[in-house]
Order: C-alpha cells, then sequence, then structure tokens
C-alpha cells in the first residue's frame, strides 16, 4: 500500500508538469474541449476530496441512478460498468471508486439531446463501491453499488 | 494511427446507440515494468468529446481509472439516419485521436 501511495505521488508530480506544460502553451489542447482537465480532481487521493474537487459534493443518495456492473469482477483491470440516470435535468454524470488510488474515474457533460446514460469499462484496485453522482437542476445526487474484485488492476 | 479508433451508430427508436473503442494503454504510471523494474510513465487519454452534425453532445474527462484500450457508450436523442458522429480525443501527451462514423 505505502509503495502504491509512494508511486502514485510520483505521478501526481508529472500531472502537474503537464498541467503546466498546457498553461505555458507548450502543449496546445485542441480547441474543442469545453473546459481545461480538472487535475485537482483527478489528483485527489481520497473520495470527499474527489467528490468536492469534482463538483459533486454535498450529493443527496438517490435510487433514481441506474447502475450495471458485475457483483464479482475477476479482473479489476477490466471492469465493465454502465450508468443511467432517471432524475429529469441531469447534465453531467461522474463515476468514482472509493478504494482506487484516484478515486474519480471519469465525468461526463451531456448537452444537444444526449440521454444521461454511459457505458465504460474501468479499473479497479481492489473491492470497493462504486459511486455514480449526476448533477440535475442546480442539485447533486450520487448512488452506489459494491464490486468485489478477486484480482487489482492498478498494480502495486 | 489510421485504426485507433472504431465506432458504430445505430438507430434504436429516436435515439442513435454510440459505440466507441478506442486503442491506448491507459497507463496509470503506478505500474512497474516487470524487465526494467521502472514505473511506467503516465499515459491515458483524458479529454474526449463527441459532436452530431459538429454539435457537442457529450464532454468527456477521463482519469487514469479508465480501463485499457477503452470503450464507452452513450446515447444520442433526435440524431437520424444519415447523422455525422465525430469523437475527437487527446491524451496526456498531447496526442489526438479522430474518429467519424454515420449514424445506420
Amino acid at each position: 500500500m505505502n509503495q502504491l501511495r509512494r508511486a502514485f505521488l510520483k505521478n501526481a508530480g508529472t500531472v502537474g508538469a503537464v498541467a503546466v506544460a498546457i498553461a505555458t502553451g507548450l502543449l496546445k489542447p485542441i480547441t474543442v474541449f469545453a473546459a481545461a482537465w480538472n487535475t485537482s480532481a483527478f489528483t485527489s487521493k481520497d473520495l470527499g476530496e474527489a467528490l468536492k474537487n469534482a463538483g459533486y459534493d454535498g450529493a443527496a443518495e438517490s435510487s433514481d441512478i441506474v447502475i450495471k456492473a458485475p457483483d464479482i469482477a475477476e479482473n479489476g483491470a477490466v471492469v465493465p460498468v454502465s450508468a443511467t440516470s432517471n432524475i429529469p435535468g441531469t447534465t453531467s454524470m461522474a463515476i468514482f471508486v472509493d478504494k482506487n488510488p484516484a478515486p474519480l474515474i471519469a465525468d461526463f457533460t451531456f448537452s444537444n439531446g444526449t440521454e444521461p446514460y454511459i457505458s465504460t469499462r474501468i479499473k479497479m484496485a481492489k473491492t470497493s463501491l462504486v459511486r455514480v453522482s449526476v448533477k440535475a437542476g442546480g442539485k447533486n445526487y450520487i448512488s452506489s453499488r459494491e464490486v468485489k474484485v478477486t484480482i487489482g488492476g492498478c498494480g502495486g | 494511427m489510421a485504426e485507433a479508433m472504431k465506432m458504430r451508430a445505430t438507430m434504436d427508436g429516436d435515439v442513435a446507440d454510440v459505440k466507441v473503442l478506442i486503442q491506448h494503454p491507459m497507463d496509470t504510471g503506478l505500474m512497474k515494468d516487470k524487465k526494467t523494474d521502472k514505473l511506467i510513465p503516465a499515459h491515458f487519454i483524458n479529454q474526449v468529446v463527441a459532436t452530431l452534425n459538429g454539435k457537442t453532445v457529450l464532454d468527456a474527462q477521463w482519469g487514469v481509472g479508465i480501463a485499457q484500450n477503452p470503450f464507452i457508450g452513450f446515447r444520442v436523442k433526435g440524431a437520424k439516419a444519415g447523422d455525422k458522429i465525430a469523437v475527437n480525443a487527446v491524451d496526456n501527451l498531447g496526442a489526438k485521436f479522430d474518429g467519424e462514423v454515420v449514424v445506420a
């Protein structure tokens, strides 16, 4: 675990360097991207911090977010997860894994008629809750589901 | 890289069901190379944007927790057969990945 932490801290440094490179114009991001990559949220090491930095803090538990994931994932490197929000006015959706070195997996923003649904494959270091949080009508909502992992997918 | 991105979009009622597969190592920066015992530097796609006929329909930011060779599926309401859906992605080293598909 300490090994993992040290490695992660090292990694946080390189991500910071990339952000600096982007800021100084060394690496120009494509103009179509609406916002700069949320470095602070993606490098947060605990769930609370990640939720806050991604703007999903203070979320109310909601059963209207339906998460589909296996109960037991044999391989943590590839865990299929899909989520649908039945909350009207859902504009964005983020996936968090409590016990990953970096809990925020991804943040999706929907526009121009895209349904509040995402299907993807994520990495899980070990057995953990998978949380899906959404923003709808100026409020945050969250739902969770446990996935047991028999072989972790984040090294260490 | 010509084959880096594969896309499919099919109509399901009034919704286009879009599936995207991108070839990418998605290195977290936490794993060691077993031969050299050195950390493999982080290398992952961190931004993905999908457009329908040029209008943004999905704007995503990814961390290192998306699995290798990323897959995403999403559903665009109001799309019609013949519409064009494009996906642009970029990784943390600035490499770009683009794909386009006509809704069937």
